[in-house]
């Protein structure tokens, strides 16, 4: 029976928390503009309101989540995200998976943030609450559903299968309700899948905070004062934002098979914009607490973060990215509420903060080049080109949308090679801020003129020369272009590390966020650029197949063919396919594939043989996810095997086709990445014609291209599966089939019943033969084998060494770090100020 | 002039160079037929090609040939002008590359028969959504 209530229910909350947003922020303009007298009361009444609001937009979630758990595939939403056989937590996965689950996230972390926001902050609650107000009843519009006419608000994750879908089914049976979903993409199965999307719009829903601050403090006029209680929420932020985007890239680095982490896809360059400006708004607002400049910048900056989320969003969800992304994410007709919803913050940004402009302070003294004030300037300045650099291109499509909305005809496309052409702007980019840190550092920290600067630098700067030779030499870097990214590096990491030192020795640790942050950042520029620059292919393919010598040569041949158990060299490692794997529920350990047979029911098998203490023949064992198929790919070096990868692979029919992981070894100075780009498909092998061997016991011969030993056949008592009767004859002949360094042992049986002939075939996948025993000739003493051939099994793998890459994860570890003490000492600076009273 | 002045000057040139080489190195989405052009008059650079994949009546793809090394394989892709055009991509045959409603190629020709694919973008809106009911458990 349909289960409509859960759904019914669920649409009622949103509809409930898209009004209480609009009564909440009504009511809190009405606390801000009662007088003091009346305050109380509309607090009060703007504070329940809110409440009910969190409540139903956490019921929102909640009821989606059920749908989801309870498998109700009655309701489009768990028909088309999830199934029967997914374990909890990829559940979760499937909550975010459509757009609709992923709007409910941000509107959930919005309201945990707005409840710590009016548990923490006194003065600000109404101004601040009423942007965050309106910012969720925009948000839960887009969950609305709502249709009016030709309007359509919102897309609801409520919406039972039926009505989202034509099929005839339901004009036959109404009721009828599927007996599994369709699964989640195999591609999210992964654990951070599971958090990067949280993480990701937990940094989204973030940069909402400072943005809201900044209104608020444009219209009480108090147009300095919003900065401390919005810079540590603003780094907060930007660490939240960072750690969801170094996710997201790990998860591609593990998951995906694109061979890196950073593919500079418009969706990745989207929420990349936004961090870089949020970064640069972070300096300009410390900038401003010491001094008293940059506060106009800050603005700026600000709203632009804040604006330019929404633009991610927008560019994400519209399906104006469709021709230009991998993601590709479908538009849900929710591209003109998105506008609206950018263009409404961005209008009333613009309006408050021109109305204040000649308010604002801002310092008439030209900043001289010895103050610190100037090179923050310069570093922020670095930042916002940078994004400006990569949101440019990024926006292409949208301009093409644009153009031909006005009846143009726009056919401009993004830059066909998106790596090279990003990474020729960032690198140099990235260098000059690596170099302004190590600088800017010491003008933080003491007073500087050129005499003063010359001594503070030359310490660090001699360090980090030698350390750069040091590098450069052991690591081969000769390309002058790496040698300057080296040098930069180094420098920006000894320079603060000197300053984090002079900083643990007089004072606290407190103080250290920022160097340590900067540290992080010339490891990650040196990590990121060994592990790009010096990625190194080593499946070179060297078959010498080519379509066409005139232009192929110039192609890469960047896989190889891996026939099993035939070895290949690939640079300093010589390379086995050795066969399929599963995963075995409670085996800590591969099992090779062969030895388990399929059955019926789902993720089950049964054991042909025992393997070591885990299981016996005829064993049931459980599968982890049957589809999947681990191909066990092993290194040896000078003979010996030094280790083995077993990157995962699963024939998708739902998927259309292959879904590859990779697997890598990992090394303290190196990645090996290797993953299977393609594979032999045994299912309904398309058997060549019949070949026949006529064979005495003792004899060698070749099936295929296999040296074969026919080494005599046995009588046998017993069968099994089989019960022999009175006067069956059952012969099995021993044959041993060489393949390279393995050899195989094949048993085709042969039964005689009064007269009548059965014949049992042994067909090996691996070697993609079948063999039967078809006659025996007692007068010639022969036996007459069938062969039938297939395909041998082959996996074509590719494989990178990427080096240093672990400098990389560790840098951003650290800026992470960084983060977290900065946010500490900047929260704790404003609870004291706060706490005195003294917050306005 | 004040040292402000020279850095917004400063900044503004990097802008514009920013711009200008955004514009330069873009490339274009392009029929087959004007790819071809393009060819014949000595631009080699890479431009997208907007189509979809050629199927027969029973809407199974045709054209489709993996190689024998199983490392490249050429198709068919049927371009919005409806010009056919047979398509080199030397890699294996991408995860749902059979299922994409429409296929983005980047490339040029090198010579006239065939049409080099860099890069290969799959548009499946059926990725992150499910469009139809399958008929598996009906």
């Amino acid at each position: 029976m349909i289960n409509t209530f859960i759904g019914n229910f669920g649409h009622l909350m949103t509809i409930v928390a898209f009004v209480t947003a609009l009564i909440t922020a009504y009511a809190y303009y009405q606390y801000f503009k009662a007088p003091e007298l009346e305050k109380a009361n509309w607090r009060r009444f703007s504070r329940i309101s809110f409440s009910l609001h969190a409540i139903s937009s956490v019921l929102i979630a909640v009821s989606l989540f059920e749908i989801i758990y309870n498998h109700r595939f009655e309701y489009f939403y768990a028909y088309s995200h999830s199934s029967k056989a997914l374990p909890v937590h990829y559940m979760i996965s499937s909550f975010w998976e459509g757009q609709e689950g992923a709007f409910i996230l941000w509107i959930f972390w919005n309201v945990v943030l707005g409840s710590i926001l009016i548990a923490t902050n006194k003065f600000w609650e109404a101004p601040v609450m009423i942007v965050f107000a309106l910012v969720q009843a925009f948000l839960v519009s887009m969950i609305l559903g709502v249709v009016i006419g030709d309007l359509k608000i919102g897309s609801t994750p409520f919406i039972l299968l039926r009505d989202a879908t034509q099929a005839p089914i339901f004009q036959m049976n109404p009721d009828f309700i599927p007996e599994d979903g369709t699964g989640l993409n195999p591609l999210l199965q992964n654990i951070w899948m599971v958090i990067h999307p949280p993480t990701l719009f937990l940094g989204y829903a973030s940069t909402l905070v400072p943005f809201a601050f900044l209104m608020g403090g444009l219209v009480t006029r108090k147009y300095s004062e919003w900065i401390r209680p919005a810079l540590p929420w603003a780094i907060f932020s930007a660490m939240i934002l960072g750690m969801g985007i170094i996710m997201g890239a790990y998860w591609a680095y593990v998951t995906l098979n694109f061979g890196g982490y950073w593919n500079w896809d418009p969706v990745e360059n989207a929420v990349y914009v936004p961090w870089l400006v949020l970064v640069a708004s972070i300096h300009t607002m410390i900038t401003f607490k010491k001094s008293a400049t940059a506060l106009k910048t800050s603005i700026v900056l600000v709203i632009s973060t804040f604006i330019l989320v929404l633009y991610a969003t927008f560019l994400v969800r519209s399906g104006v990215l469709g021709d230009s992304s991998v993601h590709s994410f479908t538009d849900l007709g929710l591209s003109g509420q998105l506008l609206i919803y950018m263009l409404f913050f961005l209008v009333v940004a613009i309006i408050l903060a021109v109305r204040a402009w000649r308010h604002i302070p801002s310092s008439e003294k030209e900043a001289s080049v010895y103050s610190r004030e100037f090179w923050i300037f310069i570093g922020a300045t670095t930042l916002g080109l940078m994004a400006f650099q990569v949101i440019l291109p990024t926006s292409i499509p949208a301009w093409n949308a644009l153009v031909e909305g006005f009846g143009g005809i726009s056919n401009m496309a993004p830059p066909a090679d998106q790596i090279e052409f990003y990474t020729k702007f960032q690198l140099w980019f990235a260098v000059v801020i690596a170099l302004l840190t190590a600088v800017g550092q010491f003008f933080w920290w003491q007073k500087m003129d050129k005499k003063a600067l010359k001594e503070a630098l030359l310490t660090p700067y001699i360090i980090s020369v030698l350390l750069s030779a040091a590098v450069i030499v052991l690591a081969k870097v000769y390309d002058w272009k790496y040698i300057i990214v080296v040098l930069a590096g180094t420098f920006t990491i000894t320079a603060n590390a000197v300053i984090l030192i002079r900083i643990l020795k007089k004072s606290t640790f407190k103080l250290a966020g920022g160097s340590l942050a900067h540290i992080g950042l010339g490891m990650v520029l040196i990590g990121v650029m060994f592990s790009s620059g010096y990625s190194d292919v080593i499946s070179i393919n060297m078959s010498g197949l080519t379509y066409s010598n005139s232009w192929e040569d110039e192609l890469n041949k960047e896989h190889v063919l891996l026939w099993i158990n035939k070895p290949i060299q690939m640079k300093d490692y010589t390379v086995i396919y050795r066969g399929r794997q599963k995963k075995v529920v409670g085996i800590p350990e591969y099992v090779p594939a062969r030895i388990l047979e399929e059955t019926d029911a789902v993720n089950k098998m049964i054991a042909l043989e025992g393997y070591k203490d885990y299981f016996q023949k005829g064993d049931e064992v459980d599968i982890v996810l049957e589809e999947n198929d681990y191909f066990r790919i092993e290194y040896y070096q000078n003979e010996v095997m030094k280790f083995s990868l077993s990157p995962m692979s699963q024939f998708n029919e739902g998927m259309g086709g292959l879904i590859s992981s990779p697997d890598s070894k990992i090394f303290i100075d190196k990645d090996l990445y290797t993953y299977v780009a393609a594979m032999n498909d045994p299912e309904d092998p398309d058997w060549k014609e019949d070949e026949l061997y006529e064979v005495a016991p003792g004899e060698q011969f070749h099936v295929a291209d296999y040296v074969t030993y026919f080494d005599g056949a046995d009588v046998l008592e017993e069968l099994d599966g089989y019960t022999l009767q009175e006067g069956d004859v059952a012969v099995r002949a021993n044959l041993r089939i060489l393949d390279y360094d393995v050899e195989k042992t094949l048993q085709p049986t042969f039964i005689i019943r009064n007269n009548q002939v059965g014949k049992l075939p042994v067909i090996d996948n691996e070697l993609g033969i079948k063999v039967s025993l078809e006659n025996i000739l007692p007068e010639e003493n022969k036996f007459v084998f069938k062969v039938n051939q297939y395909q041998k099994d082959y996996v074509v793998m590719k494989a990178i060494v990427k080096p240093y890459i672990n400098v990389l994860w560790m840098g951003t570890i650290i800026m992470l770090l960084g983060f977290t003490v900065a946010i500490y000492r900047r929260f704790d600076e404003f609870k004291k100020m706060r706490d005195k009273g003294l917050e306005a | 002039m004040k040292k402000g002045h020279l850095l917004g000057l400063g900044i503004i040139a990097i802008a514009i160079v920013i711009i200008m080489t955004s514009i330069g190195d873009a490339s274009s989405y392009e029929s087959f037929s004007t790819a071809k052009e393009l060819k014949q008059e000595g631009n080699e650079n890479a431009i997208h090609v907007v189509g979809q994949l050629k199927k027969d009546a029973n809407g199974e793809v045709t054209g489709l040939n993996v190689r024998e090394d199983k490392v490249s394989f050429t198709f068919v892709l049927v371009d919005n002008e409806g010009t056919e055009q047979e398509v080199f991509y030397n890699e294996p045959v991408p995860a749902d590359f059979t299922r994409s409603e429409s296929v983005v190629v980047i490339g040029s020709y090198k010579n006239d028969e065939i049409f080099i694919a860099d890069k290969i973008l799959m548009k499946c809106p059926s990725k992150y959504q499910e469009t139809d009911v399958q008929a598996a458990g009906m």
